[in-house]
């Protein structure tokens, strides 16, 4: 997936590219779509650059939706692309209590 | 810092079996789970189960989640709820966040056990509010006791999308539409018959165009699609919908694996980014297990048994069980699986189109196409009989593994045999008494009683029924047929509910003995 060298068809917008894809960070297909043409190969990229995936949901309702775009727009099937890294905290934790998330004493 | 045996992720289907099981055995077990409630989806479950009578067929899924938590209540089990697990980390430290705080914990083995989340497909106006998820609506309606709209249509025929419309209906919704892109019923034909019975079209081949509405749905578009997926210009369909249900699939909720190092994979055939296990549901990390959905998709019953298999390994890795008493329990509930993944619907069978069933049947095509099967197919298949009396007539025509109705009837006049997923076949021989036993214990409500002849000029025909209110003795109405349209008038001539039906009650209709074979539900109302 990391081939930067990857040639892809040119960017045509389509009729749908306003339709919103997720919606915790109202990403919209076409914001997707030219993520991948701007060189976001991979989900990490593509959550990186637009923050897809990174709202409250934390990308419960979108993620198989954004990879089944990127997939379709670097011609792979979906399951050719692997996910995002999975990473602390998995579900959105106040700062609050994470401050208080203190090293204990041995 | 706190230390237990075992830890499980997840106070659903799969990780309270694990949790009884590693405790039964003597493990110290703590249940985390980020809900209120525990039990993951079983108490949204009000419809009974399929199996065996040894797996729990025919008790409603809610019920089975009480049953879970006593049990695991009284192995000593600790069930913390509000509690969001955030993260695993090397050397199996758990963080979990209680109440305000964050909990740093150790496990000598973990047990993911954290279910599936509902997938979504986009349409202009998907944002708006109204359109939900059959998971939601199931919460709404059956956890808070809220209607989640008055009419709604369905997308997604599968056992969810189906079971759910049932459901919506039962909570006094009208289901105008259910529609699938796919060109076949997806589910179980029982589920689809019985909701296409209550007047709902089915619409395969059908998707959403678009959801009408400014601030909320007050209407969907659905059109036919051609073999690309692509609606065909001119086909589409309107109607006045407040909530439009969505039931398209699940995807494993694994990134906690994934996040424990576990080696992953993306699986179609378990739809979806899933870790690795082997037989024990052990993945590549030694000590921690997956059961459940997270691990592919499948349902709660065989959830409960990869979470017993887990829970049994897991002490036996642990030393509280020997290799050879693990291998025995492990073989009887590795039995009990393969036992569940038999049939029309077994995973292996995803994607496959077939044709007959196991007896050399054709399968119901109608029941594929419009949810029910038609007049002239329904003849072929081994429980619909014509004899003198009452009699059962079942209408079950897919080979899935359930065999309720077999025991149910005190005077053996239903024969499965030892294959449970052997279509039911009647013994004429044996003398139906007309005690109902069969139609309530028939989780697809796929029995029926019915005299063809009682002389007088009319038929009788006892009917499974959920919805309130009764009908009452007396009562008028139209009967209709398997397609959910009116066929011929109807008067209500018995009532009957009992405990050892569990909530399934008995209408029997009295109709003109010409539409014996066609009148399958009863319709408050007059005239046809």
């Amino acid at each position: 997936m990391n081939d930067r060298n990857r040639a892809l068809k040119p960017f045509v917008p389509q009729p749908d590219d306003d339709l919103i894809v997720c919606r915790c960070e109202e990403i919209t297909k076409g914001e997707i779509r030219r993520a991948v043409h701007d060189g976001m190969f991979t989900l990490t990229e593509i959550r990186r650059y637009l923050r897809t995936g990174m709202g409250l949901c934390q990308g419960q309702t979108c993620t198989k939706l954004v990879k089944s775009i990127v997939a379709r727009e670097l011609g792979v099937r979906p399951n050719e692309l692997g996910p995002a890294t999975g990473r602390a905290p998995m579900r959105p934790i106040a700062m609050r209590t994470l401050a208080q998330d203190k090293e204990e004493t041995k | 810092m706190k230390r237990y045996d075992m830890i499980v992720v997840g106070a659903g289907p799969a990780g309270l079996s694990a949790a009884i099981e590693a405790a039964k055995h003597g493990l110290q077990v703590v249940v985390y789970d980020e809900n209120a409630r525990p039990g993951g989806q079983l108490f949204k479950q009000i419809h009974k189960f399929f199996g065996s009578k040894e797996h729990k067929a025919k008790i409603r899924g809610f019920h089975i989640g009480e049953e879970l938590l006593a049990e695991a209540a009284a192995l000593g089990v600790t069930v913390v709820l509000n509690a969001i697990v955030i993260g695993i980390f090397p050397e199996k430290e758990v963080t979990v966040k209680v109440e305000d705080r964050v909990e740093h914990i150790k496990g000598d083995t973990i047990l993911i056990a954290t279910g599936a989340s509902e997938n979504m497909v986009t349409f202009p106006g998907w944002t708006l509010p109204g359109v939900i998820g059959a998971g939601a609506a199931q919460t709404m309606m059956n956890l808070h006791g809220t209607m989640p709209g008055k009419r709604v249509l369905m997308l997604g025929s599968g056992n969810v999308g189906l079971v759910v419309s049932f459901q919506l209906m039962q909570a006094g919704c009208e289901v105008v539409a259910l529609a699938d892109a796919a060109p076949r019923v997806g589910g179980y034909g029982v589920h689809a018959a019985k909701v296409a019975r209550c007047g709902v079209p089915f619409y395969l081949s059908h998707t959403i165009v678009s959801a009408e509405g400014t601030d909320c749905v007050t209407g969907v578009t659905i059109g036919q699609v051609d073999q690309n997926w692509q609606i065909i210009p001119g086909t589409e369909k309107h109607f006045d919908v407040d909530t439009i249900c969505l039931a398209v699939g699940l995807s494993p909720m694994s990134k906690l694996c994934d996040m424990a190092g576990c080696e992953m994979e993306d699986n179609p055939a378990k739809a979806g980014f899933v870790p690795k296990v082997n037989e024990y549901g052990e993945t590549s990390v030694s000590g921690i297990y997956a059961a459940g959905d997270v691990s592919g998709i499948e349902e709660a019953s065989s959830a409960m048994i990869e979470g017993r298999i887990a829970g049994i390994a897991a002490a036996a890795k642990l030393g509280y069980l020997s290799e050879e008493a693990c291998q025995k329990e492990i073989a009887i509930q590795e039995a009990a699986l393969d036992g569940l993944r038999q049939g029309m619907f077994a995973p292996g069978m995803r994607g496959k189109q077939i044709t007959e069933t196991e007896e050399g049947v054709a399968i119901s095509q109608n029941l594929l196409q419009h949810g029910f099967v038609a007049e002239e197919e329904i003849v072929r298949f081994p429980g619909v009989t014509h004899q003198k009396g009452v009699h059962p007539v079942i209408e079950c025509t897919q080979n899935i593994p359930c065999n309720p109705c077999q025991d149910a009837c005190p005077k053996h006049c239903i024969r499965i045999g030892s294959n449970i997923t052997a279509l039911p076949s009647i013994d004429a021989e044996k003398q139906c008494t007309g005690c109902g036993m069969c139609v309530a214990s028939c989780s697809g409500q796929a029995i029926f009683l019915v005299d063809e002849d009682c002389g007088d000029g009319t038929a009788e025909i006892t009917l499974p029924y959920e919805f309130l209110p009764l009908p009452q003795t007396g009562e008028k109405g139209v009967a209709l047929g398997r397609n959910g349209k009116p066929v011929c008038e109807a008067e209500i001539v018995k009532v009957r509910s009992a405990k050892a039906f569990d909530h399934t009650n008995l209408l029997t209709m009295k109709v003109a003995k010409e539409f014996a074979m066609q009148a399958r539900f009863f319709q408050k109302g007059e005239s046809v």
